[in-house]
């Protein structure tokens, strides 16, 4: 058994600020510090789904591209890369997380990865499914549990049929 | 601010995005950190990946879905946030959350909502169902 995976995950401003943006939310209590003051909230909080942009600060994540390395995506060619992607991280298939708080700016967490169940299924649309589970629990900077994620990962034998 | 009178049953409806933008893809995979090419590059997505075209990420369409519950109970409400993508999303299209007050109860001193919801597109398919748990205290 190899040690679970930890990554450390700064919560900053302009990122919940970005991440708002990016997926169309324009309340003033992910960018505006003054006006969230007034708020419940009593401050700049993130929006439920931040957690998964700890992506940015893991090393390894897959759907990134590393500079000086090989990548799957397009440039002379539609593939920098012969055959299939080393790892194209699946389709997305579930995603439940857990919170005993919201993250706020000045949040240090660890993040630390395990690998949960993993199954097969039969499909019409795309031949033979291999589920997999990524369990990620987020530790803040006292080492309370804040937030507890379980994605569901499918790699499908060929593309999903599209009609 | 005064405590939101959540009610089994009461249904609530929000345009999450009319006519999604390859762009908007662009914007998720910068903040989220997934760069997966097959959301923002054609090419690869068509000629390598094998499909129409690029798509959004599902963390993408989870992420406007939050934004329908966190505009009724409050962001820094929200406990649980569980959901499962029936459908792909696609640059074009129109999605609309559905929510409906699914129970109001008591546990460990706090009043929960637990909330149902599901995201369909311009077409009314379903291309995400889920639940959220959140302290009533209203948004």
């Amino acid at each position: 058994m190899s040690e679970p995976k930890k990554v450390t995950f700064p919560v900053e401003a302009t990122h919940i600020m970005m991440f708002a943006r990016s997926i169309g939310d324009t309340n003033p209590v992910y960018h505006d510090a003054e006006a969230a003051k007034q708020t419940p909230a009593g401050g700049i909080v993130a929006p439920p789904t931040f957690a998964q942009a700890v992506a940015q600060f893991d090393p390894d994540h897959a759907t990134r591209p590393k500079w000086g390395e090989k990548w799957f995506g397009s440039g002379a060619t539609p593939s920098g890369i012969d055959g299939d992607p080393p790892s194209s991280g699946g389709l997305h298939a579930e995603q439940h997380f857990e919170y005993r708080r919201p993250l706020r700016p000045g949040d240090v967490l660890t993040a630390t990865y395990r690998v949960g169940e993993s199954w097969e299924k039969q499909s019409r649309r795309a031949g033979k499914l291999s589920f997999s589970e990524r369990l990620i629990d987020y530790h803040d900077q006292d080492g309370e549990l804040v937030c507890r994620a379980r994605g569901v990962v499918v790699n499908t034998e060929r593309p999903v049929d599209q009609g | 601010m005064t405590a939101k009178d959540f009610k089994v049953g009461d249904l609530h409806e929000e345009v999450l995005v009319e006519d999604l933008t390859r762009t908007q893809l662009v914007m998720y995979s910068g903040a989220s950190g997934d760069y997966n090419p097959i959301h923002t590059d054609e090419l690869y997505t068509r000629e390598a990946a094998g499909y129409p075209g690029v798509f959004a990420h599902g963390m993408l369409t989870m992420g406007m879905t939050g934004r329908a519950i966190t505009n009724l109970v409050g962001a820094e409400n929200v406990r649980k946030f569980g959901v499962r993508f029936t459908s792909q999303v696609w640059p074009g299209d129109t999605l609309t959350a559905a929510t409906r007050v699914e129970a109001v109860r008591e546990e460990g001193g706090e009043r929960l909502v637990d909330l149902s919801v599901t995201t369909t597109n311009q077409k009314g398919e379903t291309v995400l169902t889920g639940t959220a748990t959140a302290v009533a205290a209203g948004a």
